[in-house]
């Protein structure tokens, strides 16, 4: 299947071998050109290596930037454009996985784990400055025969 | 011949790695010394063997013999002799036997220069560390054989995958391998400490420059493939959260954890079993990017042509190192007390804080370069997670890492007041403030990534000069110029980072972007520049054609630079690559990148001005030089643990 996508990756990009994004895709609007380039680099290309829309060289990311351009110039706004898309292509096109249920998961490991981590470090250091000193360090027989030989020895 | 000669000499250090895992491990349980000693000789045997191996598959490539399956499925006669040498190991058969190389030389090196080690430590580090090995030559030797022969030699080979026909294919990949391998030595030193059941100063002082060595090589090889990305792929992107790139990042972020961790150890008897657990886990962090790249598991841009056999081969590996790591860990960790007492407020509690900072910005890259993995076994959903999420999820740590580095760097050991530690830093504060002032005033209506990124960096830059100043004290340069080496580099390690900071917030935010189609002749503006088209040529190379671009750049009148982008097609492989021309400079990169012929005349032309790029790959060698200083400092060259005793007894920060 992956092996597939990738020969069909290559079939597509290599008529074109064009470059990301072409002159004639650029809206004349720089402020709704600027919006569909936000919005395709959150796209996933479906038929390449994890590369965004806005970067692949595939027709069909060509397809999709236009699609992008004429969903935005059509008065739809930003969500409204990522939507039309994932009903197409479902939610692997998504670089940015949405925070609902099964991916809250994702979004709140870190904050968690750093919050646990935290709490773990404030224990340990409030039990360090609570520990008593510990006694001297002795060397051991071999370690002070050891020394004896390198003190001798400088 | 030869190529079953480097066969044969590839499974001989497979025998000598299965002797050298096996005799001095009983000869320390046992405490005969014979027994013990013989794991240096074994090591160096080892390497020896394994570099005959790798000079026959060398020497296969470069003479183009294609009776080899490898070579005829990676290399080409007319191919230029540098990536002849290179395509050695860019394909996944050549890259383990590299991997192995450098195994073997760090075994090698750890027998050479571990003669102020006790006997039965160093047959265990040697122990473990041909462990591995050996099951790296198994997972060679019985699923990725590069000397296997071809039937019916071919009369030509099907050539190098253009990306990789590129002259940082010498320097990323050995580097990265050199960080990755390198890791090794810490876990085996990990393990042989767990096992002697005995973890104190001078163990963190013995593994500490194999940390060091082994992060700084992880430093340079990321760096390199970020610049390589940088100028290969067309748009001038350096960092894509790729999960090969991942991959590197994660050991990356723990290696640096256990720098800082093994400090702790060095200087106050504490975070002993934290810092055992880094060392496993940073390298089984290690391995985990080898079975991403290798295994197919996760689609991704480096991935090599994977192969399910393989991939649970190193899945099968990294179970038995990772997980037999963590049961030895779980038995023996008790055992190892904290002795060192500090109150929270302290270098030590500002190094536990670094700990937390890097080690759940690891977790974060984790959980996100797997979580696709998980939603596609839990759920059965395929979902991607990339920059948008890593962006949003992992620079919140660094940009606390950042405020707190030079205040944590800067304080006393035991206890502290953090009132009079932060009064070194009142011109540093006062610095990073007035260049966020002055990146707000030039930006405005921009995001606030340029604030930000640059406000920390100058902070973190400063952080690093007081630092120095205040350590100096009165009494001038003379006293300045006799720090201690380690005071240096890691001065110079810091004040990196903050050249990296600089570099990512300026280019994220600054960049300027131009597409267009480029009539000959007709100049056109970008951010101040005028750019020309002058001509457009088909060259030949030696296997490839390219259609190059003159662009000439002008500012006010002025030629700034003469620029020849390109577009190749290499007609054995069908593919066609970009080759970007970049004028570097200090503060901005001119960066022109040509597309194709248009139906009605002019090209297609991107141009950047990419402001301070240069300064994020700057920010990273800096790194590594301090890190390279440290490793230089006194303390580490003269016989290492045997100084232990007069050492400690003298605070040397």
């Amino acid at each position: 299947m992956k092996r597939l996508a990738l020969i069909l990756a290559l079939l597509l990009a290599l008529p074109l071998a064009a470059l990301a994004v072409q002159p004639d895709e650029v809206l004349d609007d720089p402020v709704l050109e600027g919006r569909a380039r936000q919005i395709s680099q959150k796209l996933r290309c479906p038929v390449c290596q994890g590369e965004n829309i806005d970067e692949s060289n595939a027709a069909i990311s060509r397809d999709l930037r236009l699609y992008v351009r004429e969903r935005l110039v059509a008065g739809d706004d930003d969500t409204q454009v990522v939507d039309a898309v994932v009903d197409r292509f479902g939610e692997f096109v998504l670089f940015e996985p949405r925070a609902r249920g099964g991916n809250l998961v994702l979004w709140l490991a870190g904050p968690a784990m750093a919050l646990i981590a935290l709490l773990i470090a404030w224990r340990f250091m409030r039990g360090r400055a609570a520990a008593a000193a510990p006694p001297a360090v002795t060397l051991s027989e071999a370690e002070r025969s050891r020394l004896d030989e390198i003190m001798r020895g400088e | 011949m030869i190529a079953e000669f480097g066969h044969f000499a590839l499974i001989l250090a497979f025998a000598v790695s299965l002797y050298q895992m096996t005799v001095p491990m009983i000869g320390a349980a046992k405490g005969w010394a014979g027994w013990m000693d013989s794991a240096r000789p074994a090591a160096m045997t080892q390497f020896l063997l394994v570099g005959l191996s790798f000079a026959a598959l060398t020497v296969a490539f470069v003479t183009s013999d294609f009776s080899l399956k490898l070579v005829y499925e990676n290399s080409h006669t007319a191919k230029p002799m540098l990536y002849k040498v290179t395509g050695v190991w860019g394909n996944h058969e050549g890259s383990m036997l590299l991997w192995v190389l450098i195994l073997a030389l760090f075994g090698a090196a750890a027998a050479a220069w571990g003669g102020n080690l006790p006997p039965s430590l160093r047959a265990r580090v040697l122990g473990v560390q041909a462990s591995i090995a050996a099951a790296f030559y198994a997972f060679i030797i019985f699923t990725s054989n590069p000397f296997l022969r071809l039937a019916n030699p071919p009369f030509d080979g099907r050539d190098l995958n253009p990306l990789l026909q590129d002259p940082g294919l010498a320097f990323h990949p050995p580097f990265l391998y050199l960080g990755y391998v390198g890791l090794s030595m810490t876990f085996s030193f990990a393990l042989a400490a767990l096992i002697e059941g005995r973890v104190d100063a001078a163990w963190a002082r013995w593994v500490r420059p194999w940390t060091l060595a082994a992060w700084m090589f992880l430093t340079v090889g990321i760096a390199l493939g970020s610049w390589w990305a940088y100028y290969e792929l067309g748009w001038g992107g350096f960092w894509f959260w790729d999960p090969v790139e991942n991959a590197s990042f994660m050991p990356w972020l723990l290696a640096a954890a256990l720098l800082h961790s093994a400090i702790v150890v060095e200087k106050r008897e504490a975070l002993k079993s934290w810092t055992i657990l880094l060392a496993i886990m940073a390298f089984g962090f290690s391995m985990i990017g080898t079975f991403i790249v290798r295994s197919g598991v996760i689609t991704s841009v480096h991935s090599f042509a994977s192969d399910p056999a393989r991939g649970v081969f190193i899945l099968g590996i990294l179970t038995v190192f990772v997980g037999g790591g963590l049961t030895l860990y779980a038995a023996r960790a008790g055992a190892m007390t904290a002795k060192g007492v500090f109150a929270p407020v302290s270098r030590e509690g500002a190094l536990v804080l670094n700990n937390v900072l890097l080690a759940v910005a690891a977790f974060v890259v984790f959980i996100g370069t797997m979580w696709p993995l998980v939603a596609e076994l839990l759920w059965d959903r395929k979902l991607s997670v990339g920059a948008p999420f890593f962006n949003k999820a992992f620079t919140p740590f660094m940009i606390v890492l950042a405020i707190v580095l030079p205040v944590g760097a800067i304080l006393p050991w035991k206890r502290a007041v953090l009132a009079r530690a932060l009064a070194p830093l009142r011109g540093a504060l006062l610095f990073a403030v007035a260049v966020m002032l002055l990146v707000f005033a030039v930006s405005t209506g921009r995001s606030a990534i340029a604030v930000v990124g640059a406000g920390l960096g100058a902070w973190l830059v400063a952080g690093a000069v007081a630092e120095l100043i205040h350590r100096t004290g009165k009494s001038g340069l003379s006293r300045l110029l006799r720090l201690p080496r380690a005071d240096w580099g890691k001065a110079i390690a810091h004040g990196g980072l903050g050249v990296t900071f600089i570099g990512i917030g300026l280019l994220t935010a600054w960049q300027v972007e131009d597409i267009r189609v480029a009539q000959v002749g007709e100049p056109f503006d970008l951010a101040g520049y005028q750019v020309t088209l002058t001509a457009v040529e088909e060259v030949e190379g030696p296997n490839y054609i390219s259609t190059t671009g003159t662009l000439q750049v002008t500012r006010g009148g002025r030629e700034v630079a003469v620029l020849y982008p390109e577009k190749r097609v290499y007609p054995v492989q069908a593919m066609p690559t970009t080759e970007a021309a970049i004028d570097n400079g200090i503060f901005r990169d001119i960066y022109l990148v040509i597309g194709d012929a248009q139906a009605d005349g002019g090209w297609a032309i991107r141009s950047y001005i990419k402001p301070f790029a240069n300064w994020i790959w700057l920010g990273s060698i800096l790194m590594a030089l301090g890190g390279l200083i440290s490793l230089s400092d006194r303390r580490y060259r003269v016989a290492a643990g045997a100084r232990r005793a007069a050492a400690s007894a003298v605070p040397a920060e």
